[in-house]
């Protein structure tokens, strides 16, 4: 993989001393939280309606530390995402993240250390691949490579001016993970993120997951398969009617 | 690489992937310009017919063809993004307010194309009455474009997801644009019979500021509430 030019560089262990290159004001928020948690939820309760998807979770993922999520269709595993991504507020309990509470007015600098890969990705099908990459490049202006290098790590600099309608959901993913690698985000959240890749890409993914942890960030990976996450992951909880087990 | 993007580099990266995907899928340009001209040539046929009839017709047509139409513009590029697109952006921390000012510049500049587009059908099927000063005509047809587009980008945004979108949207803006029907349509009649446009042209620019402020306001409450 080339240079990723690390926005920061942390040590796996917590509390020891560390390097940012980012802007001023990640860098003043960044060492307050060196030594807590990256993400922590505290009895945190999900409902659509008057139906409960998520009960009383309690998680914490440390820096540098990956965690999987398994369990059957339904279980919430998606909705868990959706909160610790901050785009769904719970209706119980409290989410910290980078160690810190999430409030309204510094929700766009914490999601711009989120990155988040589903299932369903946000390409425009009108776009070619290298122009959906260069929005992301044009809109945050934060990157850690170019648009046609993050192309190329994953595989498809010669695919790069076909539209995105035109390529395959494989192409479509790796292009996603394309965006995380040049964003460089400090969390990835991965909703079932081997799904419809080869081997080759399988590999890009955890390689993905290793360099955000070697870099003091973290990773929550969800997947139906649980040997999926074996493959790569020490720590997998379960998560079954909406609780954690 | 290089330093976090402003407002005004976020906005204009909006506008710009609208403009592509429009230029690409052609629907503006290719589907509903062809039915403005349609509208525009069926109103003379549904009307006796008399010249004298379409000569007063001739403006009203124009805001309503345009008011319909450029309604349509905006809304089906406000329809255009998937949830997940939009949870990517916002999970890209791009400020909301940005995204709205591009939604809506974008839609201004079709909409802008729209009718500029069907001023020479107007004055082909309805021979006008000349306005004597093109300039501030022309910029009366470009605030009630703003105007629209950020009303109909505020009205897709609070309807986003709802399987009553495309009849709520409307009757979202329907009311809202009165003002905004009055200050462009007035401005007009002034330049033509020669009076002070001051009037019409402050209730354009006051409703368009406000649509602009409101619609900056209200961005971040209404993303979160949509993604």
């Amino acid at each position: 993989m080339a240079n990723l030019g690390l926005v920061a560089h942390f040590p796996c262990a917590p509390g020891v001393e560390f390097r940012v290159s980012s802007s001023a004001r990640t860098d003043r928020r960044l060492s307050r939280t060196v030594n807590s948690s990256l993400v922590s939820l505290r009895g945190v309760g999900v409902r659509f309606g008057p139906t409960p998807v998520l009960t009383g979770i309690d998680l914490d993922l440390a820096h540098g530390e990956a965690i999987g999520v398994t369990g059957p269709n339904g279980a919430g595993k998606s909705t868990l995402l959706g909160v610790i991504s901050t785009l769904l507020a719970p209706n119980e309990g409290s989410l910290e993240l980078f160690g810190g509470p999430v409030q309204r007015r510094d929700l766009p600098q914490m999601r711009r250390n989120i990155g988040m890969s589903a299932h369903e990705t946000g390409l425009y099908p009108e776009l070619t691949l290298l122009e959906n990459l260069q929005l992301v490049e044009r809109l945050t202006g934060e990157v850690v490579m170019s648009a046609m290098q993050a192309l190329e790590v994953v595989g498809l600099a010669g695919a790069a001016h076909r539209r995105s309608s035109a390529t395959s959901a494989g192409m479509q993913r790796r292009t996603d993970l394309a965006r995380l690698i040049m964003t460089r985000p400090q969390l990835i959240l991965l909703d079932e993120a081997h799904a419809a890749l080869d081997a080759d890409a399988r590999d890009i993914v955890d390689r993905l997951i290793h360099r955000t942890c070697e870099a003091g960030g973290g990773a929550v990976v969800v997947s139906h398969d649980r040997s999926v996450l074996a493959r790569s992951l020490e720590r997998i909880v379960e998560i079954r009617a909406g609780g954690l087990t | 690489m290089s330093g976090r993007s402003g407002f005004w580099t976020q906005a204009l990266a909006i506008a710009k992937r609208d403009l592509l995907i429009e230029s690409r899928g052609g629907e503006v340009f290719g589907v509903v310009l062809p039915f403005a001209a349609v509208a525009v040539f069926v109103v003379p046929l549904a009307t006796d017919a008399l010249a004298t009839r379409l000569d007063q017709l001739a403006y009203p047509v124009y805001w309503l063809v345009g008011l319909l139409f450029g309604l349509q513009v905006a809304l089906r590029q406000t329809g255009t993004e998937t949830m997940i697109q939009r949870r990517t952006l916002a999970l890209l921390g791009i400020d909301p307010a940005a995204r709205f000012a591009g939604r809506s510049l974008a839609a201004a500049l079709l909409m802008t194309g729209v009718m500029v587009a069907i001023a020479p059908l107007i004055v082909l099927f309805y021979d006008p009455r000349a306005i004597p000063a093109i300039g501030p005509s022309l910029l009366a047809v470009v605030g009630f474009a703003i105007g629209l587009s950020m009303l109909s980008t505020l009205a897709g945004d609070v309807t986003v997801g709802l399987r009553t979108r495309s009849s709520l949207a409307p009757l979202i803006v329907a009311p809202i644009s009165v003002p905004l029907l009055i200050g462009a349509s007035q401005t007009f009649e002034s330049l033509i019979l020669d009076r002070s446009t001051m009037a019409p042209a402050l209730l354009l620019t006051v409703t368009v500021l406000s649509l602009a402020v409101t619609g900056v306001l209200t961005a971040p409450a209404l993303e979160d509430a949509t993604t």
